[in-house]
């Protein structure tokens, strides 16, 4: 029916616990483009986490569907790179390892033990981790540990790269580092981007379109954005930028003028 | 004479007398310094031990002085005792072995008992960690089981074997396939979430979820039953042997308990403790070698 890249129709999803039902997302539905970044906000437990879990297919919708380039994707599957919150690398593994499990899964019958081994270090090239390589997670600290996982990710040539709070663990500095190495990758590589976040100058500095959710139960689409700022952009000059900042005051408004984070009655 | 020389010495250059200078070279070039920082480790690591040492033996030499003590003080056991500590490699008719072959006989049975025990164990640990329908259906039987102290399984298996050797080795691999296959259990239950759907977005099939994820992030808990059985084993094995008879640490024990050769018991004694601590150690650093970097960072 659409013609997007990666849609996500009326989608539901309903967890029930010990014969007690919650809705957390209600008819979500959302087209994304090939190439595009997109940012999805909201106050802690909106169900956004869970949302991404359902486009990766590590959670089940109770209705609704995701279409990738046409097909159900129901299942996880190297075609959606996740980085996940805590960068889930294998502690057991080098950072080399790590991204060459991925990248000998994923490309075992197409490419030779060189050209694998080729490609895991163009990946941790594009992340600067090569000079790393040989070390393992408990011995780089954490935004490395976090860009080891986005070049798994990469590494897996994913039709939609899906990031659940990337920076969140991160100190501010490093996050603005890693924030601008994204752009960079988004700007090299072109991929559509699925991004989770609560952060307002993070969602307005790297997206295309914002989403931006209500609160749950029940939350659904509140509105999207689009942030018409040209690329390459660079945070320095958006600072003062009035465009960036009516992005970012219509975000604002939203989060905590309309829908104010309410704790829950439970 | 003498007060010159005294004198002199301070003035001379530090000399470092002729043993150090031996074990220098053989650790081989480039560590000069870390040689006397080991000498220090040593001497701060194994002072205390060898002062306790003394004491204990002191306090034994004093508790067992008098001749009519029913038990032999030190220096009683070194003089009854001499052959056996002297020659432990002695090999004569049948039972009549140095201490060496007794305890490398008990190993035997340990290293079958162990192996068999580890193998079964992890096997089961994984098949319980992994499905709850095995959990509920194994669990209960392995918490009963595992209660029933080791030499109540000797008489079974003596009847199911009808020989002394395999029966041992099964009371070894009873008594030490619980810890492994409860530790195991825990440590498949408690991979976390994250590296499950690591391997769900990579698609890894069953086996290399096995060998890539669930044997590595359980290893630690692995090892700590693989430890806890190696200790039982050792416990279970010297008992097992005092009822079966044939060359073996526990038997030869029995045998000196009923020649009253108490002195002798002393020494074997002293051999299954440092045996069995060994034994744990090595566990231990097979252990840290391969879970190396398992700790989470």
């Amino acid at each position: 029916m659409t013609k997007s890249y990666l849609s996500l129709e009326l989608i539901d999803k309903t967890f029930e616990r010990g014969g007690k039902r919650t809705e957390v997302l209600k008819e979500v539905s959302l087209s994304v483009d090939k190439g595009e970044f997109i940012s999805i906000i909201g106050h802690s437990g909106c169900g956004k986490s869970t949302l991404l879990n359902i486009v990766a297919g590590l959670t089940q919708a109770t209705s609704g569907v995701v279409l990738l380039d046409d097909k159900v994707a129901d299942e996880p599957g190297p075609d959606r790179g996740v980085v996940f919150q805590n960068h889930s690398l294998l502690p057991w593994l080098t950072v080399y390892e790590n991204v060459r499990l991925a990248v000998d899964k994923v490309f075992s019958a197409t490419r030779n033990r060189q050209e694998r081994h080729e490609w895991t270090m163009r990946n941790l090239e594009l992340v600067q981790m090569a000079h790393a390589a040989d070390k393992r997670p408990a011995e780089v600290s954490g935004g490395m540990k976090q860009r080891v996982g986005i070049a798994r990710a990469l590494s897996m040539e994913p039709k939609v790269l899906l990031l659940d709070e990337p920076f969140g663990a991160l100190d501010a500095l490093t996050r603005a580092h890693l924030q601008d190495q994204v752009m960079q990758i988004h700007a090299t590589l072109g991929n559509t981007v699925l991004m989770i976040t609560h952060d307002v100058d993070e969602a307005v500095l790297l997206s295309d379109r914002i989403v931006m959710m209500t609160n749950g139960p029940s939350a659904r689409i509140g509105e999207i954005l689009d942030v018409p700022l040209a690329r390459p952009r660079r945070r320095i000059d958006l600072a003062s930028d009035r465009t960036y900042l009516k992005c970012r005051e219509a975000v604002l408004k939203f989060l905590y003028e309309r829908h104010r984070f309410v704790e829950a009655a439970e | 004479m003498s007060v010159t020389n005294l004198m002199l010495k301070p003035q001379a250059p530090p000399q470092p007398s002729a043993n150090v200078i031996a074990l220098e070279r053989t650790a081989g070039p480039g560590n000069d310094s870390r040689l006397p920082r080991l000498v220090a480790t040593a001497a701060t690591n194994l002072l205390p031990l060898l002062v306790t040492l003394s004491l204990f033996i002191l306090a034994w030499q004093i508790a067992c002085s008098s001749p009519e003590s029913s038990l032999p003080a030190p220096t009683r056991v070194l003089e009854e005792s001499w052959e056996l500590i002297a020659h432990p490699f002695y090999n004569g008719q049948g039972v009549d072995q140095g201490l060496f072959w007794h305890v490398f006989a008990s190993l035997q049975r340990v290293a079958l008992g162990y192996a068999m025990a580890a193998a079964v164990g992890v096997a089961l640990g994984t098949l319980v960690g992994q499905s709850a329908l095995a959990m509920r259906g194994l669990d209960p039987i392995f918490q009963v089981l595992r209660t029933v102290p080791p030499l109540a399984w000797l008489p079974l298996s003596l009847a199911a074997f009808q020989d002394g050797t395999p029966s041992a080795i099964f009371v070894i691999f009873i008594t030490a396939i619980w810890p492994i296959i409860i530790n195991t259990a825990v440590g498949i239950r408690n991979i976390p979430q994250d590296y499950q759907n690591v391997a769900r977005v990579l698609r890894l099939n069953g086996l290399e979820y096995f060998a890539k994820i669930m044997l590595p992030a359980a290893a630690p808990y692995i090892f700590t039953g693989l430890r806890i059985g190696i200790g039982l084993s050792w416990l279970a094995i010297v008992a097992a042997e005092m009822l079966i008879g044939g060359v073996g640490i526990g038997f030869f024990i029995w045998d000196a308990w009923n020649s009253s050769l108490i002195s002798d018991i002393i020494v074997a004694l002293i051999y299954v403790g440092i045996v069995g601590f060994l034994l744990d150690r090595l566990i231990a650093l097979i252990g840290r070698a391969i879970t190396r970097g398992t700790a989470n960072g």
